[in-house]
């Protein structure tokens, strides 16, 4: 598979409303080329709310259910209910959510709709804050950052989502990242020929969310994945593999990168460095993501 | 496409819904297509989708609805494109 | 035809699956579990074959019947009480994203102080949601009233969210006879959903997108019109049942000795149905009194209670309180007689909280009001002694 494979249709139209360098569109890009025409969507409140703009018009060219904020994937389960009473057994139900509808407001529903198998992909895309709300904390947001609520930088580290998705033993569970669009495209092809609930996060890096230059999307994505403060993976039947980097991080074979070569690029993290260093919080944080592979190495290796 | 008769929120797929967003732009991507080695990068990266992927693999950029945000220079890995201020081009 | 002896919320799920919903997502909650029970014991029949979601909360029950909606399926679902509340967020989205879902909401106590009898202050708090409001009496009333529903909410001129409202155990337990249709005739009465709009991958539309304020207006004038048709509508709903079915449970209104009424009381649900027991023993005492049972609360039917208005003095009974104003029906009909009729009305608060109103105190709260001591004025029946 390569770049040249992917398909050529494009279901996310151009001179839509997203920000510049946003990586929802870009990931969704991605997202929608694997999955094909017959798809339907459902969107919480979250960015792509907006991106998809302005009534009476619209830039998805899927059908789209926009939904409140924590019913993503209970609307998800009426609209598979629908299709399957009307044969449309080959449509998938595609829920698109960012991790404040995902982590926080709409886990309930979420696990709901796991825990009944509902026949559904369900992706967060994680640019670790609520964006839309414009930059406060989610149960995503890592430790250390600044968010409109967490002036003086988050204190709490971010909630292992994937951990809570895996105890409900998902034929289908991964993690991906809009700056590897071959692994993303894999995953979701992988993931649309499996029956029952399947979940990816895609990690989304937001230039104004995180405080860097747009141009940056992709080069803070793969940062992420250097230094090991996000992983790829996969889940089948709760097999776990890791894969790209992170399969030689876990491995051993490569060392990951200070987690500081990614933070220091955001400007969510500048007070960490200016006017001083907190040396305590970096050295919190670094300490954090090695038990974070410490575990992985124990669980999965 | 059919147009539904009630009247709720519905809205219909349409190309440059908000608008010709190549106005947002303050730096213009330009490609040096005598460099380019039709790898893609630029045209699965772009958020927008505004780099058009030609039959032959070859790609162009649709300034109508391209915002400026220098990804596609930026994962280039021949540097086949630059960003350019808007007005010091014009 | 058959005749069915159970209880309200075993007729209920009974005319739920005969109006063959694809969809019903549900999640359980006192006194409405014996109707999501037996839905799931015509699921382990095979009388029902459409999709049955068990979610895990109101909230999803509400929310997994509007993607199905959307997505083209008739869908139904009930609850009560704190259920109720809990959808309240998507009992607007239903409204406005103009999904004919029904809905069977059984009227119970909201805690806390945790109560599971009759009162209406669950869905009267709905009242501003959108949705068609109607209140029932008995289970055949129920049994009808839910396939009628499906008629009146998939309508093109109306495109709205049903709820059917009943008491809590006075009618949701308590067992009656209902004539039950075959279900040809059913299916001859309510044809498919052919839906307004819908989810298609062949024709694709964005539902909710961001909208400015001008095509927001719209959206509510819109669903304002649509329940102002169904004034006119559930009269010919209710008038096609009758020719087909030979009963009619009153359309707006059920009117009860009504013809050469000098008072009319206006009562709703079981109250509703206990005040013909009241209205026979005060006619036996010479009073000239009738009775206009509320079927439809919304679209409240503003024309017809001026009707009643010019005719005769109003007595009104809300087994719900607006805390701070007054009960929700007194207050709409003095709303609707506003510079059309100067009847005097009446109003009695009674049955909160389930208290029993039977009929001997509906029989007092007429005489009270005849009497004439309290124009007006809204009184708490049997609050205090000395009312």
């Amino acid at each position: 598979m390569a770049l040249k494979d992917f398909p050529r249709e494009e279901y996310v139209l151009q001179g839509n409303a997203a920000c510049a360098g946003c990586p929802a569109t870009m990931a969704l890009r991605t997202v929608l080329k694997a999955l094909g025409k017959k798809t339907v969507m459902v969107v919480p409140a979250c960015c792509t709310a907006v991106i998809q703009s302005l009534y009476p018009t619209c830039s998805f060219d899927i059908p789209v259910m926009n939904i409140a904020f924590e019913a993503c994937a209970a609307g998800a389960s009426g609209i598979r209910a629908a299709l399957d009473q009307q044969g449309k057994h080959d449509h998938t139900v595609l829920s698109w959510a960012g991790d404040g509808g995902t982590y926080d407001i709409g886990l309930q529903a979420l696990s709901g709709a796991l825990e009944r198998q509902t026949n559904f992909i369900y992706i967060c895309y994680n640019n670790q804050i609520y964006s839309n709300t414009g930059i406060q904390r989610s149960g995503a947001t890592p430790k250390g950052a600044w968010t409109t609520t967490t002036v003086g930088g988050k204190q709490e580290f971010r909630k292992d989502m994937s951990e809570i998705i895996r105890a409900h033993h998902l034929p289908y569970a991964a993690q991906a990242s809009a700056s590897r669009p071959l692994d993303l495209f894999e995953k979701v092809k992988k993931a649309k020929d499996i029956k029952g609930p399947r979940y990816i996060e895609i990690l989304a890096p937001c230039p104004p969310g995180w405080r860097f230059g747009m141009e940056k999307t992709v080069e803070m994505g793969d940062l992420a994945i250097d230094t090991g403060a996000y992983a790829l993976f996969e889940s089948i039947d709760d097999n776990v593999v890791f894969n790209g980097k992170s399969k030689l991080i876990l491995e051993e074979k490569i060392k990951p990168k200070p987690i500081e070569e990614w933070i220091k690029n955001q400007g969510r993290f500048k007070h960490l460095f200016y006017p001083k260093r907190d040396e305590k919080c970096l050295a919190e944080i670094q300490e954090h993501y090695d038990q974070m592979w410490d575990r992985y190495r124990k669980e999965y290796l | 496409m059919k147009k539904y008769d009630i009247t709720s929120c519905i809205s219909y797929p349409e190309e440059g819904a908000m608008g010709k967003t190549g106005s947002w732009r303050v730096f213009r991507p330009t490609l040096d297509i005598k460099k380019c080695v039709k790898c893609l990068r630029c045209w699965i990266f772009c958020p927008e989708g505004s780099i058009k992927r030609n039959k032959d693999d070859t790609v162009e950029i649709n300034y109508d609805y391209c915002k400026g945000c220098g990804v596609c220079a930026n994962v280039c890995k021949v540097k086949a494109i630059t960003m350019k201020r808007e007005n010091e081009k014009k | 035809m058959s005749v069915m002896i159970n209880t309200g919320n075993y007729i209920a799920a009974k005319a739920a699956v005969m109006a063959r919903p694809q969809v019903v997502a549900a999640y359980p909650i006192t006194p409405q579990t014996t109707l999501v029970e037996g839905i799931a014991n015509y699921v382990e029949s095979g009388e029902y074959t459409g999709e049955y979601i068990c979610v895990e909360s109101e909230h999803s029950a509400m929310t997994a019947c509007i993607g199905a909606s959307e997505a083209g399926s008739r869908t139904f679902t009930a609850t009560s009480s704190h259920g109720l509340l809990l959808m309240h967020e998507m009992l607007h989205w239903a409204a406005l994203a103009r999904l004919p879902i029904v809905m069977c909401n059984i009227n119970r106590v909201i805690g806390p102080g945790w109560n599971i009898w009759s009162d209406q202050n669950d869905s009267i708090a709905q009242r501003d949601t959108g949705w068609l409001q109607i209140y029932c009496s008995s289970n055949q009333e129920i049994f009808d009233t839910i396939i009628q529903s499906f008629k009146l909410a998939e309508n093109k001129k109306i495109v709205l969210p049903v709820l059917i409202n009943y008491d809590a155990f006075i009618i949701s337990h308590t067992s009656m006879p209902a004539y039950i249709p075959d279900q040809e005739e059913i299916d001859d009465f309510l044809p498919p959903l052919n839906p307004a709009w819908k989810l298609d991958v062949d024709n694709p539309v964005a539902h909710g997108t961001l909208i400015g304020t001008k095509y927001y207006e719209k959206l509510r004038r819109a669903m304002h019109d649509a329940q102002q048709n169904a004034i006119k509508l559930i009269p010919k709903i209710a008038k096609d049942w009758e020719k087909q079915f030979g009963r009619n449970h009153g359309d707006l209104f059920e009117k009860y000795q009504c013809e050469d009424a000098e008072y009319i009381l206006i009562s709703m649900a079981a109250i509703g149905a206990e005040s013909k027991v009241a209205i026979d023993n005060l006619r036996k005492q010479g009073i000239k009194i009738g009775l206009a049972r509320l079927r439809i609360f919304r679209p409240f039917p503003s024309e017809e209670v001026i009707a009643l208005g010019k005719q005769a003095e109003l007595i009104v009974i809300d087994r719900n309180i607006s805390i701070g104003s007054e009960g929700a029906m007194f207050n709409e009909i003095k709303s609707a007689l506003y510079q059309q009729s100067d009847a005097k009305v009446t109003g009695f608060i009674a049955g909160l909280g389930g208290k029993d109103v039977p009929y001997g105190d509906i029989e007092k709260m007429c005489k009270k009001a005849i009497q004439g001591k309290t124009k007006n004025h809204q009184i708490w029946f049997g609050f205090k002694e000395d009312d």
